[in-house]
C-alpha cells in the first residue's frame, strides 16, 4: 500500500509540473464554460419560441435540458482529454529507463500500475469536479432535479475509469508517449463511433455494438438512472484495461 | 552471498550470456570487465530480477532471482547503465521517493538520504531539478539511490562512467569503503578500475565467462616472461649485443635513434628468474651510463587483451 501511495504521489507531483495538467484543465473547463453557455442559450431561446405559440404548451423543464446536454457534449470532450492523461503514464518510465527501477525495487508491476491508474483516476475527479463551476450555476437560478446530474457524475466517472484503463495499457505499449497517445485516442475515437455504426445496424450486429458502444451506456446515468448493467459495463471495461496493462507489464520482462 | 550457475540468456537465439557460473562471498568486490556487448548488463539486469534467465540459476543471499523475487529486490541496490532518474524532480524529493518504494521506514528516511548524498558528494545539489544537472552530478545521484535503504548487495553498471578524474576517485574510494559490509558488483570497461578497486574480476566475452581470478592472479597466470625496461647511454649494436650475450636474456629490443642519445630497451628473460643484477652489472663493467632500470609487470590491459583476442582467434 505504501508502494501504491508513493508511486500515487510520484505521478500527481509530474502531472503538476507538467504543462500537461494546466493544458488539460485549462481547455477543459474553458469547453466546459462555452458548451454550457451554447446549450443553456439554447434551450432558452427554443423554450421562448415555444411559449409564444400559445399558452397551452407544457412547462419546460430547462435545468434538466440543459444537464443532459452539457454531460452529453462534456463526455465526447472528455474522449480528447484522457488520452492526454495517460500517454505518459508508462511510456515515459520505459524512456527514461526508470521502468528498470520500478521493477528492481519491491514496487513491482502490480503497485506501479495501481499507482499509475489511482493518479489518472485522480486527475479525472479534479476535472469533473471542476464543471461544478458551471453546473453551480443551476443551482443558483433554478431548482434542478440533482438525482440526474449526480448520476452522470458517476457516470462520467466511470466511463472515465474504462478509457484511462485503456490509455494506460496502450501507453505501456511503447516508449513514444506521442504514439501512445495519438493510438488511445484513436481507440477512443472508434469506440465512440460505435454509437452511430449500431444505430445504422440491425439484428444481433445492432445489439453487440450497441452494447459496446462506450458512450450509449452514459445516457440512462445522466437521465438519472443507475442501471447496475451499466455500472458492471464500465466496471468489466476497466478491469480488462487493467487486466491487459498487468500482463503487458509482465511480458515486458520477457521480451526486453 | 551471490551465486550464479550456468545462466544463460538468449534473445531470438542469439547467446547474450552462455553458461556462467560464479559466485561472490559476502563482502567481496567483483569487477566485470568485457568489451562492450559482451553480456555485462544482461548478467546484471537477471540478478536484479530485471529479466528471467532462459536458463540456469542466480541466488542472492540464498534466494532464486525467479522464484523469490521480491526478498532479492528487497536485499539490492542497483545502478543500471543509465541511472533511472525522473528529470523534473529534485536531487533530495527523488531520493526520498526511493527510499519510500524501497520500503525504508519512515522514520529512517531523512537520515538515510542525508548519507547517501553525503557519501556521493550531491549535498549541495539537494534543491536542484534532477534534468538540469550535469552528466557527473546525474550520475552520482544514480549511485546516491543505489545506497538507499542500505542494501546488502550492490549491482553497479558502469558506476564511474560520465565523471570527471577526481570524482571517478571519489567514488572508487566510496566503493572501496563498501568492502566488508556491503557485497559489490561492478562491471566497467576502465581496466585500472579494476585492478584498484575489486578483489576478483570475472572477464566476460561474447557471452563466455573466460577468466575469473584476483587482478594479480590474473598477471601472472597470463605472463610469458619477465620484462625488464632499460634507458642506457652507449653505442646502440654494441648494447644490444652484449645484452643478448646475458644468460637468461631470451630477446632484446631497441629503440631507433642516434647513439648521441640514451636509448631505451626491452629486454624479456626467462620466467621467475630475475636478471636485474646482471644486466645492471654488465651495463656497467663496459662503461656505458645505466640511466634507467625496471621490471615491468603484465598490466591488466596486456592480460584482458590476450584473453579476448585469444578467444577470438
Amino acid at each position: 500500500m505504501q508502494n501504491v501511495l508513493a508511486i500515487w504521489q510520484r505521478e500527481m507531483k509530474a502531472y503538476f509540473v507538467s504543462p500537461i495538467a494546466y493544458v488539460v484543465l485549462t481547455l477543459w473547463l474553458l469547453l466546459s464554460g462555452l458548451f454550457f453557455y451554447a446549450i443553456l442559450t439554447n434551450v432558452i431561446q427554443s423554450t421562448m419560441m415555444q411559449s409564444q405559440f400559445g399558452p397551452g404548451s407544457q412547462p419546460v423543464d430547462v435545468p434538466g435540458i440543459v444537464t443532459r446536454g452539457f454531460f452529453g457534449t462534456m463526455s465526447v470532450v472528455l474522449l480528447f482529454m484522457i488520452p492526454m492523461l495517460t500517454m505518459g503514464l508508462f511510456a515515459e518510465e520505459k524512456k527514461r529507463g526508470t521502468m528498470e527501477l520500478l521493477l528492481t525495487t519491491p514496487v513491482g508491476h502490480l503497485h506501479a500500475m495501481m499507482g499509475k491508474f489511482l493518479a489518472s483516476t485522480t486527475f479525472l475527479l479534479i476535472m469533473l469536479a471542476g464543471t461544478w463551476v458551471t453546473i453551480s450555476a443551476l443551482f443558483k437560478y433554478g431548482q434542478p432535479d440533482w438525482k440526474p446530474i449526480l448520476g452522470a457524475y458517476l457516470g462520467l466517472l466511470l466511463y472515465g475509469e474504462g478509457l484511462l484503463a485503456a490509455g494506460l495499457f496502450i501507453s505501456t505499449l511503447t516508449e513514444n508517449q506521442i504514439v501512445s497517445g495519438v493510438i488511445t485516442f484513436g481507440v477512443s475515437l472508434v469506440l465512440w463511433l460505435i454509437d452511430s455504426f449500431s444505430s445504422g445496424a440491425s439484428g444481433a450486429a445492432k445489439d453487440v455494438l450497441s452494447y459496446l458502444s462506450v458512450i450509449g451506456h452514459l445516457d440512462d446515468f445522466i437521465k438519472g438512472v443507475i442501471d447496475t448493467t451499466h455500472v458492471i459495463f464500465y466496471l468489466s471495461f476497466a478491469f480488462v484495461g487493467l487486466f491487459l496493462t498487468y500482463r503487458s507489464l509482465e511480458s515486458m520482462r520477457w521480451r526486453s | 552471498m551471490i551465486e550464479v550457475e550456468h545462466l544463460t540468456k538468449a534473445y531470438n537465439g542469439r547467446k547474450a550470456v552462455d553458461d556462467i557460473s560464479f559466485r561472490v562471498e559476502k563482502g567481496e568486490i567483483l569487477g566485470f570487465l568485457g568489451p562492450n556487448g559482451a553480456g555485462k548488463t544482461t548478467t546484471m539486469r537477471i540478478l536484479t530480477c530485471y529479466m528471467p534467465a532462459t536458463d540456469g540459476t542466480a541466488r542472492v543471499a540464498g534466494f532464486d532471482v525467479f522464484e523469490n523475487s521480491l526478498e532479492v529486490r528487497k536485499r539490492i541496490g542497483y545502478l543500471p547503465e543509465n541511472p533511472p532518474l525522473y528529470p523534473e524532480m529534485t536531487v533530495q524529493s527523488y531520493l526520498h521517493f526511493v527510499a519510500k518504494i524501497k520500503g525504508t521506514p519512515s522514520a529512517q528516511r531523512k537520515t538515510q538520504v542525508e548519507d547517501a548524498m553525503d557519501r556521493c558528494s550531491i549535498t549541495d545539489v539537494r534543491d536542484r531539478i534532477i534534468g538540469k544537472l550535469s552528466k557527473g552530478y546525474k550520475q552520482r545521484v544514480g549511485l546516491a539511490q543505489s545506497l538507499l535503504n542500505n542494501p546488502e548487495v550492490l549491482i553497479l553498471d558502469e558506476p564511474t562512467i560520465g565523471l570527471d578524474p577526481k570524482q571517478i576517485f571519489e567514488v572508487r574510494s566510496l566503493i572501496k569503503n563498501l568492502a566488508g559490509t556491503h557485497t559489490v558488483i561492478l562491471s566497467t570497461h576502465i581496466l585500472p578500475e579494476v585492478s584498484m578497486t575489486c578483489n576478483r574480476v570475472v572477464i566476460i566475452n561474447d557471452g563466455r565467462l573466460i577468466a575469473i581470478d584476483t587482478p594479480q592472479g590474473l598477471a601472472n597466470q597470463q605472463k610469458g616472461a619477465e620484462r625488464i625496461a632499460l634507458l642506457i647511454e652507449g653505442p646502440r649494436e654494441a648494447v644490444r649485443q652484449k645484452l643478448a650475450s646475458i644468460p637468461g636474456v631470451m630477446s632484446v629490443q631497441a629503440e631507433a635513434g642516434s647513439d648521441a642519445q640514451p636509448a631505451g630497451f626491452t629486454v624479456e628473460c626467462k620466467l621467475n628468474t630475475d636478471l636485474r643484477r646482471d644486466i645492471a652489472n654488465a651495463v656497467v663493467t663496459q662503461g656505458w651510463g645505466l640511466l634507467e632500470l625496471r621490471g615491468v609487470s603484465m598490466s591488466l590491459e596486456d592480460v584482458f587483451i590476450n584473453l579476448v583476442t585469444k578467444e577470438e582467434v
